[in-house]
């Protein structure tokens, strides 16, 4: 742990800043005044439990919904993102979780989907080349960019899930989940992209329910709570206070008295 | 030489010259990526068959009037490959085709309208209705089974209406339309040119593009595979058209279908478009997240579909010589559809070539013109043709599930 914050760098430029986010649905409110900055070359885990509004955040920020009130600058202007094309354009791309790819068509054809090059006589050896260096740049091991996708693992595809992302140079890439429903390995390859992606300078929002994976790549981890920001931590925050945010379950005279016991506990052995 | 873009990988065999090609030909069959091999299997064992039992089946005439008795049907065919791409279906095309045929009728012979705006106008109504149900299913989310089921019976009402009291309407003895689905006939220089062409085409693009994708560092096929497959494609086609030419020649109406299924397979494998296609009928919701106006597709599809089955309409009108109350009814909507299953257009959409129009049709007309020689009536013509749909739909379904056990979706 303590050789990895060595090597990581000062956070980058501000790309992002969301101040006082609110969104309503009706008589429920989903997100309540939230703010979170994203820099340039860093890794930001959004954590919390089901309902805690991390995937409406999500939606907000990738044109899906548009927030109630409060105010969003993307490098240093205020935006509005009317819809994921908005969104796109301004440079923050999505990765969602269930991956969007067509199984029918192969890895080049998914990555250009609805981006071909000359529509009307699809060049596909440009095609080819730009996936390849994709793909290379994300040291994705694809076995051929040539077979449907229905032939790839599951880490397989969110490689190339990611790629797709990438294509169209964006400055901030949001993953909706992007371990879950992987193997040990394949998690630790999707792991190893997302660092990538930050150390290509990109930032990178991740949301995760596993702890383990949030801690081995994020730079900051931001709890949200029944829609509200319930705490920034580092990587270095012990579980417990993670636990603890995440549930509600803060620090108390119960907590601590139970803490004090186990370890006292634990020293008499 | 530096390593290839996309040979770095080394779990990944590669074919290389022509014993490679061969055996990564045999793993695609055995995984279930099966192409047209089933229909130029069943069709070698049709024609087999046909040809034991009277051997006229196999004489060049009898190959000619085969070829225009497939134009008119496989026109209609080639729609229902795009909406069968989405995984979608018209089952109206029958009697679009009936409506397309009477058009002709009540426009060109009885009201005189010149016959291009004859033809035209049928060919728009054709899309019109198209539009209208892919409209439908967008805006109200109404199964296309149904919209055209209903679009079935109301356009066939359409076509009796037009038709009136006399129900049939002969189109004029040797004028050009008639001439064009009887007789019209290409040249022979012009037929032998035109099968040059295609094996040409195969050589100057395969060559530009081997030479693209070694100046961009990918691997790039053998020259000498590519020259093999352009001389085995030409001397195929010269044979084709050496030996149709014994007998009256190429047909102008199956040189029109063919020309409509060369342009649909470009428009489906080397546009936008055609990707976009293929993408909706994979996986739709994916395909709408990557930007692909969905809707747009699927009205561009059903208006094909609707609009080809006007156009076959009015290609059966000239074949017939008239418009009645028979056209369209009766098989014609089912051989349309069968037609493109056989030809290996999945049924659950996402997969499929505009050729598969071209030799289904020709399969299910082998069966009708062989029978027919054979002195056998349509009641056996029927249940021979239902097997071998339902025997394309088995193999359609055995070769998914192959594909999906072998991880080639």
């Amino acid at each position: 742990m303590s050789d990895r914050s060595q090597t990581r760098k000062a956070p980058g430029e501000l790309l992002l800043s969301l101040r006082g986010i609110s969104k309503n649905f009706g008589a429920v409110s989903a997100l309540t005044d939230i703010d979170l900055d994203i820099h340039a070359g860093e890794v930001v885990a959004l954590v919390g439990d089901n309902g805690a509004g991390k995937s409406t955040l999500v939606k907000v920020l990738a044109g899906v919904h548009q927030a109630s009130s409060g105010s969003i600058e993307f490098q240093g202007k205020p935006v509005t993102m009317a819809s994921p094309a908005a969104a796109l354009q301004l440079g923050i791309a999505t990765v969602f979780q269930d991956l969007a790819l067509c199984e029918n068509l192969d890895v080049v054809a998914n990555i250009f989907l609805g981006q071909e090059l000359n529509p009307l006589r699809l060049d596909e050896v440009a095609m080819e080349v730009r996936a390849w260096t994709l793909l290379n740049e994300l040291a994705a091991r694809i076995p051929s960019v040539r077979e449907p996708i229905a032939s790839l693992s599951g880490g397989q595809r969110q490689t190339v899930a990611i790629a797709r992302s990438l294509l169209l140079n964006p400055k901030i890439i949001m993953l909706d989940e992007p371990t879950a429903a992987l193997g040990v390995a394949q998690t630790a390859e999707v792991l190893n992209l997302v660092e990538r992606v930050r150390d290509k300078g990109l930032g990178v929002i991740m949301i995760s329910h596993n702890m383990e994976d949030v801690r081995a790549v994020a730079d900051r981890i931001v709890v949200l709570r029944l829609g509200r920001n319930n705490g920034v931590f580092t990587p270095d925050a012990s579980n417990q206070e993670l636990v603890g945010a995440i549930t509600g379950a803060t620090d108390n005279a119960v907590s601590r008295r139970a803490d004090r016991l186990r370890e006292a506990a634990g020293e008499a052995i | 030489m530096s390593q290839q873009l996309d040979r770095a990988d080394a779990r990944v065999s590669h074919a290389t010259g022509l014993s490679g090609t061969i055996k990564a030909f045999l793993d695609r069959v055995k995984s279930g990526d099966l192409g047209s091999l089933p229909v130029v299997v069943g069709l070698a064992i049709i024609w087999t068959v046909f040809t034991v039992l009277n051997p006229i089946f196999l004489s060049p005439n009898n190959l000619v009037n085969l070829l225009f008795d497939c134009s008119t049907t496989g026109v209609i065919a080639l729609g229902i490959v795009c909406v069968l791409m989405l995984g979608e279906i018209d089952l109206s095309v029958g009697s679009m085709s009936g409506v397309g045929s009477a058009m002709i009728g009540v426009l060109w012979v009885n009201q005189g309208v010149p016959l291009p705006v004859a033809i035209g106008t049928a060919v728009a109504l054709g899309a019109l209705i198209g539009a209208v149900y892919a409209t439908l299913r967008n805006r109200l989310g109404m199964p296309s089974f149904v919209s055209t089921l209903s679009g079935l019976l109301a356009l066939l009402g359409l076509q009796l209406y037009m038709l009136g009291a006399t129900g049939s309407i002969n189109l004029p003895y040797g004028s050009k339309m008639v001439e064009f689905g009887q007789l019209m006939i290409l040249p022979a220089w012009m037929s032998y040119t035109l099968a040059l062409i295609p094996g040409i085409v195969m050589l100057v693009v395969g060559r530009s593009t081997n030479a693209r994708r070694r100046a961009a560092n990918l691997s790039a096929g053998s020259s000498t595979g590519l020259i093999l497959k352009a001389v085995f494609t030409t001397i195929a086609l010269l044979a084709i058209v050496f030996y149709l030419s014994l007998g009256r020649g190429v047909p102008w109406m199956f040189a029109l279908f063919v020309a409509l299924v060369l342009a649909m397979n470009y428009a489906l494998t080397r546009t936008q478009w055609g990707r976009s296609m293929k993408a909706v009928g994979g996986n739709a919701e994916a395909a709408r997240r990557a930007g692909i106006n969905v809707r747009g597709i699927y009205i561009s599809a059903f208006m094909l579909c609707s609009a080809l089955a006007a156009l076959g309409g009015v290609l059966s009108a000239a074949r017939l010589a008239s418009s009645s109350q028979q056209a369209g009814t009766g098989d014609v909507n089912l051989n349309a559809i069968a037609a493109a299953v056989i030809g290996g257009t999945s049924l659950f959409g996402g997969r499929g070539t505009a050729f598969s129009a071209l030799l289904g049709i020709i399969v299910i007309q082998s069966i009708a013109n062989g029978l027919t020689l054979l002195n056998l009536n349509s009641s056996l013509r029927y249940m021979i043709t239902g097997a071998v749909l339902a025997i394309a739909v088995i193999v359609d379904s055995l070769a998914r599930q192959s594909r999906a056990s072998h991880g080639r979706g």
